[in-house]
C-alpha cells in the first residue's frame, strides 16, 4: 500500500479513538470541565501532561534543529526537561494545595488583588494564542504533505477535532484523550527511531546506539564520523557547538523557568487528588517526556549521517542527479529541500562550505527520517498520525487555558461576579468555541510573526509568572505593591528587548549587540531576575502583607487538609 | 494549624527546605556546570562513543532530572510523616 493510504488509515483510527473518548468522558460540572474534577490517576496525569508539553514543535521540528546545530540543540532539550525539577520541587505541591482552578487565582489570592489578577489574565490569554496558532498551523502542514489536502481544508479538520472533545469534555474530556495521544505520539516517534539506530549501529536503543561504533564494519564511533564529516564538508563541528556559552546559559535557564511559568502546564497539577500525587505527577511527566527527549538527539544524530551519506555519496563526491535518493526527490516537490547544480557537474552536494549545492529545511528531517533509513510506508504514516497527535494535544491543553482564563478569571473573578455555575460552564464553553476559531483563523492566515514569538512565550512566562509564585510561596512577608511591580518591570522589559531585536531592528539582531552577549531568546532570564530584584526592593518600602495572607501561605506549605480543587 | 506547635511548623519547613537546596544543587550543577560551564573540560573525556560534556548536555542532564524528581517524592513522603503532615 502506498504512503497515502495508509496515513488515510492510521489517522482515522486515531481520530475515531479521540472522539470515542470525548464522548465516554463528557464534563458535568465547572469541577470537571476546568480540572477534570481532580480526580486523574498520577500515571494517567504525567501521560496527559507529557502530550500536552510536547507539541508539534517538540516533535516534528527539535530533532530536526539539532541535527543541523549539534551541540547547542542541547539548550532545548535540557531547557524543556530541566522546568520539571523546578515545577516538582518549588511549585506543583504548594499550587495543589491552594486548590484553586488557575494561575491567576493564585496571583489573585495570595497578593490580594484584582490588579495582579488582571495582568497574570493577560498574561495567560497572551502566551497561550501564541503558542496554540502554531499548533494549528503544524497540524495543517502534516495534512498537506501526507493526505495532499489543502493545508486550509487540514487546519478546519483539526479545529472540529479538538472542538469536538475540548468544548465537550473540558479538561476532563482533554486529559483522557491526551492519554491516548501521548501513546500514539511515543509510538510513532520511537518506532523509526529503533529500526534506524538497529540500522546503522545494531544496537535498538537509540540513546546508546548513537554513542556506538559504526555497523558498517569501519569501527568508527558514530559520531566521531559525524565530527569528520563535518571537518571535512566546513560545517560546525557537530559535538562542540557555536553559540556562546553565555548565550547558551541564558537561552537554557529562560527556557526552563519559561516552562515552569506556563499556565497549561501548572494547571495539570491541580487535576490530582492530593499534594502527594502533584510531585509525583511530575516525575512521570518527566519519565513519559524524556523517553521522546532523550531519541532525538539520536534521531537527529543518525539523520545527519544519513542525509550527508546519501547526498555525497560513499565517496564523497556527490551523487549524479538521476541517482538522487528518494527522500530528495520526494520532499523537493514540496519545496521544502532544494538542489542547485551550481558547478554544473550534474552531480549534488552537500557541504557548509560554498561548494553547497542544496538547501534543506530543518523541520523535514523527523518526517522524513523513515526514507532516510528506507523505511516502509507504514512507518511514514504512523509519524504523521503522530505529529497530529502532539500538535492536537498540545492545542486543546491551551485551548482549555484561554476559555477558563476567560470565563473564570476574567467573567466570573472580574466582570460578572454573580454568575451561577450552570451559566459559568456556558460561558467556559462558549470562549472555547471562540478560541478555537480565533487559533483557527490564525492558522489558515498566520500572521508573519508566528515563529518570532514564541520567544517570547517563554520570556513572558519566565519574566512574569514564575517570580510572583516562587515569592508568593517562599517569602511570606511579599506584598502585593511588590509583586505588581515585579511583574510589570519583567514583562516591559523582556517585551522591550524582544521587540526591539525581533521587530524593530531585526537587522541589528546579532551578538555584537546584543547586551551582555544574551539573544532574545535568552533575555527572559534576564527579565526574571530584574523582575525579583524590583519586588523585593519595592516590597522593602511598602506596607506589610496582612496576616491573614501570611496565614494562608503558612498554611500551602504542608499537604494536610488539601481538599479537591474547589470553587470558593 | 496542623502542627503541635510553631517551632515543629518550622523545623518542617526547614527541613523542606534543605531537602530542596541539595536536590537544586545537584540539578544546577548537571545542567548548568557539566552541560554548559564546565563542557570543554569535560569533553576531554570519553564515555563510549561520546565525549562526555556533549553526553550530560543532551542526555545525563535529562536521566539526572528524572531522578532528582522520584527522590524528592520519596524524601518529601517521609517527612510528611515524621511531621504527621501527610494527608
Amino acid at each position: 500500500m502506498d504512503i497515502q493510504t495508509w496515513t488515510f488509515i492510521l489517522v482515522g483510527i486515531t481520530f475515531a479513538l479521540y472522539i470515542g473518548i470525548a464522548i465516554w468522558a463528557r464534563a458535568a460540572s465547572t469541577g470537571e470541565f476546568y480540572v477534570a474534577g481532580g480526580g486523574v490517576h498520577p500515571i494517567a496525569n504525567g501521560m496527559a501532561t507529557a502530550a500536552d508539553w510536547m507539541s508539534a514543535a517538540s516533535f516534528i521540528s527539535m530533532a530536526g534543529i539539532i541535527s543541523f546545530i549539534g551541540y547547542d540543540g542541547g539548550v532545548y532539550l535540557m531547557g524543556w526537561t530541566g522546568g520539571y525539577v523546578l515545577l516538582a520541587l518549588c511549585l506543583a505541591p504548594y499550587l495543589r494545595k491552594f486548590g484553586k482552578f488557575t494561575v491567576p487565582d493564585f496571583i489573585g489570592d495570595r497578593y490580594y488583588s484584582q490588579t495582579a489578577r488582571m495582568v497574570a489574565v493577560f498574561c495567560a490569554i497572551f502566551v497561550s494564542f501564541t503558542y496554540v496558532a502554531g499548533q494549528m498551523r503544524g497540524v495543517g502542514v502534516v495534512f498537506s504533505r501526507f493526505l495532499e489536502v489543502d493545508i486550509n481544508m487540514g487546519i478546519i479538520i483539526g479545529m472540529c477535532i479538538v472542538f469536538f472533545y475540548a468544548v465537550m469534555g473540558g479538561m476532563k474530556g482533554i486529559t483522557y484523550t491526551q492519554v491516548a495521544q501521548y501513546c500514539v505520539l511515543i509510538f510513532a516517534f520511537m518506532v523509526p527511531a529503533i529500526f534506524t539506530s538497529i540500522m546503522m549501529t545494531g544496537n535498538p536503543v537509540p540513546q546508546l546506539g548513537f554513542g556506538s561504533t559504526m555497523a558498517d564494519g569501519s569501527g568508527m564511533y558514530l559520531l566521531d564520523k559525524i565530527d569528520g564529516l563535518s571537518a571535512e564538508l566546513g560545517f560546525n563541528q557537530y559535538t562542540d557547538g557555536s553559540k556562546s556559552m553565555v548565550d547558551v546559559f541564558f537561552i537554557t535557564a529562560a527556557l526552563m523557568v519559561g516552562t515552569a511559568g506556563l499556565p497549561h502546564v501548572i494547571i495539570r497539577f491541580f487535576t490530582v487528588p492530593k499534594v502527594k500525587d502533584a510531585r509525583i505527577s511530575a516525575g512521570w511527566a518527566l519519565i513519559f517526556i524524556a523517553i521522546l527527549y532523550t531519541t532525538a538527539p539520536a534521531v537527529a544524530a543518525f539523520a545527519r549521517v544519513n542525509m550527508i551519506d546519501s547526498i555525497n555519496g560513499p565517496d564523497l563526491k556527490g551523487v549524479s542527479a538521476e541517482q538522487a535518493p528518494g527522500w530528495v526527490t520526494n520532499w523537493e516537490k514540496t519545496g521544502l529541500v532544494k538542489w542547485e547544480d551550481k558547478n554544473g557537474d550534474g552531480r549534488m552536494f552537500y557541504s557548509g562550505d560554498a561548494r553547497n549545492e542544496m538547501d534543506i529545511n530543518r523541520d523535514i528531517i523527523v518526517l522524513a527520517s523513515p526514507e532516510l533509513a528506507n523505511l516502509p510506508n507504514w512507518v511514514v504514516a504512523l509519524l504523521a498520525a503522530g505529529g497530529l497527535a502532539a500538535a492536537l494535544s498540545t492545542a486543546a491543553g491551551l485551548l482549555l487555558v484561554i476559555s477558563t482564563s476567560v470565563a473564570h478569571d476574567l467573567l466570573k473573578k472580574g466582570l460578572k461576579p454573580d454568575m451561577t455555575e450552570k451559566q459559568e460552564l456556558l460561558a467556559a464553553r462558549l470562549s472555547a468555541v471562540g478560541a478555537v476559531i480565533a487559533a483557527g483563523y490564525m492558522g489558515i492566515n498566520p500572521p508573519g510573526f508566528v515563529a518570532q514569538v514564541v520567544a517570547f512565550a517563554f520570556g513572558l512566562a519566565a519574566s512574569s509568572f514564575f517570580p510572583a509564585i516562587i515569592l508568593g510561596i517562599f517569602y511570606k512577608k511579599m506584598n502585593k505593591e511588590g509583586a505588581i511591580a515585579g511583574m510589570i518591570s519583567g514583562i516591559v522589559f523582556t517585551t522591550a528587548y524582544i521587540v526591539f531585536f525581533k521587530f524593530i531592528n531585526p537587522e541589528m539582531n546579532t551578538p555584537d549587540n546584543w547586551w551582555f552577549g544574551i539573544s532574545p531568546e535568552g533575555i527572559g532570564t534576564l527579565g526574571m531576575i530584574l523582575n525579583f530584584v524590583v519586588a523585593i526592593a519595592v516590597n522593602k518600602v511598602t506596607a506589610e502583607t496582612p496576616q491573614d495572607v501570611q496565614d494562608m501561605v503558612e498554611s500551602i506549605r504542608y499537604p494536610k487538609g488539601a481538599g479537591a480543587a474547589i470553587d470558593h | 494549624m496542623a502542627f503541635e506547635n510553631k517551632d515543629m511548623a518550622k523545623r518542617y519547613w526547614g527541613e523542606n527546605l534543605k531537602i530542596m537546596g541539595i536536590l537544586l544543587a545537584v540539578w544546577f550543577a548537571v545542567s548548568y556546570g557539566f552541560g554548559i560551564l564546565l563542557v570543554e573540560p569535560l569533553n576531554q573525556i570519553s564515555l563510549g562513543g561520546f565525549k562526555l560534556g556533549f553526553w550530560f548536555a543532551q542526555q545525563g542532564s535529562i536521566y539526572t532530572f528524572v531522578v532528582l524528581i522520584f527522590v524528592y517524592v520519596a524524601k518529601m513522603n517521609q517527612l510528611d510523616k515524621k511531621y504527621n503532615v501527610e494527608e
